[in-house]
C-alpha cells in the first residue's frame, strides 16, 4: 500500500496505543487470573469434555457465519442497489433484530417452536399434529443466532456498497459485461472486506454468546465459562477457559486478515459522491418483495408479536405494569454516549491499520476482537479487578461502564470504519497534505466526512449492541442505574414473563428511532 | 462534499473530553454517609424491590442497590476484595454466601437468634432470611403425585429415561448434591449421578425453564425449587399444567435452603447494615417473602403462603448450614461424573 513507508503521526499512533493498553486489562486480568492457581488448571482444561465442547462451538460459528451471509448479501443489495419498494423501511426493519436480546429470543423460540409451543398448538386443531422435531440442540441455536446476527453482515455490505465508486462497475458493463457477470466478478470482490468484516462479528458474536444457547441446550465454550463464574468459586477455571476462547477467536481474526489479502478497494478517482444507477427489478419486484417480508417476519414481526401477546395476557391477568421511562432514557442515553466512544477509539487504530500497517497496527487490530468474543462477565470482573483496586475514584461510575462498553465493542466499530477507510485512496490525502495541511487537518477534511457511512454503521451497531448489553452493564453500572435490558432480566430470571415482555418491546422500540433517524439521513 | 474543518473537529473534541470529565466527577461515589446503605442483591428487583423501599421509609436511611446475579455479585465481592463499596450482601442461596464468608464480619448474637440453627452460617457470620424447599415438578397430564416414588432415588429407574429435566450449572442444585453427600455419602451420590446420567436427562440453565418445559410436556418432571411454580400459577392460572411433588420419604430431594445476607467487614456504615438485617427478619419483611415470593418464613412464627406445603410436612432431612457448605466438593462430583465441564 502507499502509505504503508512512512512511520505513523504522533495524532495516529499515540491515541491507538492508549486504545491498547485498554484492550489489554481483560486479558492481563485473564492470566494474572489463570496462573494465581498452578498446575492444575491445565488439567482441567485439558479434557475430553472440553475437546468435544470445542468442536460443538466451531460447528455452529461455521453454520451461524454462512446463514448469516447468505440472508444479508441480498437484503443489502437490493435496499441499496435496486428500485425494491420502501427500500428505506426495509433498511431499518433488516437492522433491528440486532437489539433483540438473544435470552429473550431464546425464551421466544422455545414458546413459539418447542415441544407445545405456539406453532405445535395451532396446527394440533386442525391436523392433529402432536409432535415437531425438537429446536432444542444445534438446529436452534443455528438459527436463533442466525436470525439475531445477520445484520451484522447486513450493515458493512450496505456500507461498502454505499462506498463502491459506480465506475468500476460501470466499466465492467461498458466493457460488454453483463449485470450478473459484473455482480460476481466486480461488485461481490469489491464486498469482500465488507462481507469479512461482518461475518467475523458474526463468528465472534456467535462465540461470546450465552443466552440463546444456553436455552436452547446447545453447550459451547462460552457455555462452558459461563458455568464457572456460576458457582462464583471458581475464577481461576473461567479465566482459563476464557483464555482459551481468545486463542480460537485470534485464529478466526487471523482467517479474516488472511482473506483480505493485499487487494486494493479504492479506486483512483477522489469522489464517489455519484450514486450507481439503480437496477430495475421489474417483475422480479415480487420474489423480492417477498424475500425481505419473510426475513423481517421471522427475525422481527414474530418475536414482537410474541411479546405483545405476553404483555396482552399479563395485562388480563392483572399484572402490575412499572412504567420504565427512566429505564428507556438511561439505555438510551448510555448507548448513544458509548457507541459515539466506540467509534472515536476506533478511528485511531483503523487509520494505523489501512494507511500506516506494520508492528503496532496488527497486534491493535487483532486484540481488538478481543473484548467482542469474550463473554460480557469476563470483561466485566477484568475492570471491577483493576478498578477497585487502581482507581477506586472511578469504580461504578459511567466513566468505567463505557470504558468497559469500549473494550467490548469495539471491533464492530472498528470493522465498519475501516472498510470505509480502505475505500479512500491514500492519494486524496496525500493531495491534501501536499497542499500544506497536517496529516489531523488532511484526515478531518477529507477522509472523515469520506468515511461517513462507515463511521454511522459503526455508530449504529455499537449502539444496538449497548442497549442490550447485560452482564457488563449490571456489575458496572453506578448503583441504581436502571436499563432496559437489566428490566428485562429482572424480570424475567424471576419467571415474570410479562413484567419483561414490556422493557422487550420498548428496546427494540427505543432502539428504532435513533436507527431510522440514521438512515433517513443517508441521502441514497 | 461535505467537509467538517480541522477547527470544528478540535472545537468538539473538546467538547466531548469536556462532557466525559463532568460525567466523571459527577459520579463519584459517597460513603461513610450515616444515612446511607449500599446493598449487593442478587435477589432481582421485582421480587425485593419493594422490601428496600419499605426499609427506606421505616428508617429513613438512603438505600442504593446493586442487583445482579448471586454468583456474578458474589464474584464481583472477590475480586473487590477490601475496596468494595457494598455494605450488605443479600444472596440468593447459601452457595453465594459461603462463597464470601471471608470478606464478612460476625453478626450480633441476636440477630442470630431470630432464626432456627440450620439457618445461619457455621461461623455466625450470615443469616438466612427466607427458606426454599426442593422439590419435583412435575406434567399433572401425565402423571398424578401416585406415579412419583418416594425419594429422588427412583428417578434411576430406566422408565424415567428422556423424561427428566436438570439443571447442574444452577447453584441450589448444587447445594441438594452437597446435601446428597452428607446423607449418602460420596460413592452413592456419585452414583445416582451416573444412574441419573444414563436417563439421559435434558440439561436446563434455571429453575425457571424446567417449570415451563414441565408444564407443556417436554419432560415429564424435574428437580427445581419450590415457589417458581407459585409464579407460574399467580400470572398464568390454575390451568397451568404442573405442581410440585415433595418427596414422600424426604431425603436429600426435600431439603430446605436460605436466602440469606451478611454484613461485609469493610463496611463503613455498620449500625445501617445490622439494621437492615434486622429488618429483613422483622413480621413485615417475613410476611413479604410469605405473600410475594412464596418461600418459608424463617422468623417471626408465620404460617406460609396458601398452597404451599408447610415446612413441618416436607419430611427435610435434618442438616446444618456447616453441611451444606462445601460446593467445591460437590463441583468437582459432578465434574467427574461427567455433568458440568
Amino acid at each position: 500500500m502507499a502509505g504503508g513507508r512512512t512511520t505513523p503521526p504522533a495524532v495516529i499512533w499515540v491515541p491507538a496505543v492508549f486504545v491498547g493498553a485498554a484492550l489489554l486489562l481483560p486479558l492481563v486480568y485473564l492470566i494474572v487470573r489463570t496462573f494465581d492457581a498452578g498446575g492444575d488448571v491445565w488439567d482441567l482444561l485439558f479434557r475430553q469434555k472440553v475437546a468435544a465442547i470445542l468442536g460443538r462451538t466451531i460447528l455452529l460459528v461455521i453454520t451461524v457465519t454462512a446463514g448469516s451471509i447468505v440472508l444479508a448479501l441480498p437484503l443489502a443489495w437490493l435496499t441499496t442497489r435496486t428500485d425494491l419498494p420502501f427500500r428505506r423501511a426495509w433498511i431499518v426493519l433488516s437492522a433491528l433484530p440486532l437489539v433483540i436480546p438473544s435470552y429473550v429470543a431464546g425464551f421466544i423460540v422455545i414458546a413459539a417452536l418447542g415441544p407445545r409451543g405456539m406453532l405445535q398448538q395451532s396446527l394440533d386443531g386442525p391436523f392433529g399434529i402432536d409432535r415437531l422435531p425438537d429446536i432444542h440442540g444445534f438446529a436452534g441455536a443455528m438459527l436463533t443466532l442466525t436470525f439475531l446476527s445477520f445484520p451484522y453482515v447486513f450493515l458493512t455490505v450496505r456500507a461498502a456498497l454505499l462506498r463502491i465508486d459506480p465506475a468500476m462497475e460501470e466499466s465492467s458493463r461498458g466493457l460488454g459485461h453483463g449485470s450478473w457477470t459484473t455482480f460476481f466478478f466486480v461488485t461481490l470482490p469489491l464486498l469482500r472486506p465488507g462481507i469479512a468484516a461482518g461475518g467475523l462479528l458474526v463468528a465472534l458474536y456467535t462465540l461470546s454468546d450465552f443466552g440463546a444457547v444456553s436455552l436452547l441446550r446447545y453447550e459451547t465454550f462460552t457455555w462452558a465459562i459461563f458455568v464457572q463464574y456460576e458457582s462464583a468459586l471458581d475464577r481461576t477455571l473461567g479465566a482459563g477457559l476464557s483464555l482459551s476462547l481468545v486463542v480460537l477467536a485470534l485464529a478466526i481474526v487471523g482467517l479474516e486478515v488472511f482473506s483480505r489479502g493485499r487487494a486494493r478497494y479504492y479506486s483512483s478517482s477522489s469522489s464517489v459522491s455519484r450514486p450507481p444507477a439503480r437496477v430495475r427489478l421489474g417483475r422480479w419486484r415480487w420474489p423480492a418483495l417477498a424475500f425481505c417480508a419473510a426475513i423481517v417476519a421471522v427475525s422481527l414481526a414474530a418475536p414482537m408479536s410474541i411479546l405483545g401477546y405476553w404483555v396482552a395476557r399479563g395485562i388480563s391477568a392483572g399484572e402490575p405494569f412499572n412504567l420504565v421511562w427512566e429505564a428507556v432514557g438511561n439505555s438510551v442515553y448510555i448507548a448513544a454516549l458509548a457507541a459515539a466512544a466506540a467509534v472515536i477509539a476506533a478511528l485511531p487504530v483503523a487509520a494505523l491499520s489501512v494507511r500506516y500497517p506494520g508492528v503496532l497496527s496488527g497486534p491493535l487490530e487483532r486484540l481488538s476482537y478481543v473484548g467482542f468474543a469474550l463473554p460480557g462477565i469476563a470483561i466485566a470482573l477484568a475492570l471491577v479487578f483493576f478498578g477497585a483496586r487502581y482507581a477506586p475514584p472511578l469504580y461504578q461510575t459511567t466513566g468505567l461502564l463505557l470504558l468497559a462498553y469500549v473494550v467490548l465493542f469495539i471491533s464492530p466499530a472498528l470493522g465498519a470504519v475501516r472498510t470505509s477507510f480502505l475505500q479512500i485512496s491514500p492519494r486524496i490525502e496525500e493531495a491534501a497534505r501536499s497542499l500544506g495541511n497536517s496529516p489531523l487537518r488532511a484526515f478531518a477534511s477529507v477522509t472523515l466526512p469520506v468515511a461517513r457511512p462507515g463511521i454511522f454503521a459503526g455508530w449504529a451497531l455499537v449502539f444496538l449492541l449497548v442497549m442490550k448489553e447485560l452482564p457488563a452493564t449490571l456489575i458496572l453500572s453506578p448503583i441504581g442505574f436502571n436499563t432496559l435490558a437489566t428490566s428485562i432480566w429482572s424480570a424475567a430470571s424471576e419467571a415474570f414473563f410479562a413484567r419483561a415482555a414490556l422493557p422487550a418491546l420498548l428496546l427494540i422500540a427505543a432502539s428504532a428511532i435513533p436507527l431510522t433517524f440514521l438512515m433517513l439521513r443517508e441521502r441514497r | 462534499m461535505p467537509t467538517i474543518s480541522p477547527k470544528r473537529f478540535a472545537i468538539w473534541g473538546l467538547v466531548a473530553s469536556l462532557l466525559i470529565a463532568m460525567l466523571l466527577s459527577a459520579c463519584g461515589g459517597s460513603d461513610g454517609d450515616s444515612r446511607s446503605l449500599t446493598v449487593y442483591s442478587g435477589r432481582s428487583e421485582t421480587l425485593v424491590g419493594p422490601l428496600m423501599q419499605q426499609f427506606e421509609d421505616a428508617t429513613g436511611i438512603d438505600v442504593s442497590v446493586k442487583y445482579a446475579g448471586t454468583p456474578q455479585l458474589a464474584a464481583t465481592l472477590l475480586e473487590e476484595g477490601d475496596n468494595t463499596p457494598a455494605d450488605v450482601f443479600f444472596a440468593q442461596d447459601p452457595g453465594g454466601l459461603s462463597a464470601v464468608a471471608d470478606l464478612f464480619a460476625p453478626l450480633p448474637e441476636s440477630t442470630l437468634k431470630m432464626v432456627p440453627q440450620w439457618a445461619v452460617s457455621p461461623t455466625g457470620v450470615w443469616v438466612g432470611v427466607s427458606g426454599r424447599a426442593r422439590t419435583v415438578v412435575y406434567n399433572t397430564e401425565r402423571l398424578t403425585p401416585e406415579d412419583l416414588p418416594e425419594d429422588l432415588t427412583g428417578f434411576t429407574d430406566p422408565k424415567w429415561r428422556g423424561l427428566i429435566g436438570w439443571a447442574p450449572t444452577n447453584s441450589s442444585f448444587q447445594t441438594m448434591v452437597t446435601a446428597m453427600r452428607a446423607v449418602w455419602g460420596e460413592t452413592e451420590t456419585l452414583q445416582w449421578l451416573k444412574d441419573i446420567q444414563a436417563n439421559d436427562p435434558k440439561v436446563y440453565p434455571n429453575n425457571t425453564s424446567i417449570v415451563s418445559a414441565a408444564a407443556v410436556g417436554e419432560i415429564n418432571v424435574g428437580l427445581v425449587n419450590h415457589y417458581y411454580l407459585h409464579r407460574f400459577l399467580a400470572e398464568e392460572g390454575d390451568s397451568f399444567g404442573a405442581r410440585n411433588y415433595h418427596p414422600s420419604a424426604g431425603g436429600p430431594g426435600a431439603i430446605v435452603m436460605v436466602s440469606g445476607v451478611g454484613i461485609l467487614s469493610e463496611s463503613d456504615n455498620t449500625e445501617n447494615a445490622k439494621r437492615f438485617v434486622d429488618f429483613l427478619l422483622s413480621e413485615e419483611a417475613q410476611q413479604y417473602f410469605v405473600d410475594e415470593t412464596f418461600e418459608y418464613p424463617l422468623a417471626a412464627g408465620i404460617p406460609v403462603a396458601a398452597g404451599v406445603t408447610p415446612l413441618s410436612d416436607l419430611n427435610n432431612p435434618d442438616l446444618s448450614s456447616a453441611d451444606l457448605a462445601d460446593l467445591e466438593g460437590t463441583q468437582k462430583l459432578l465434574r467427574e461424573a461427567g455433568v458440568i465441564p
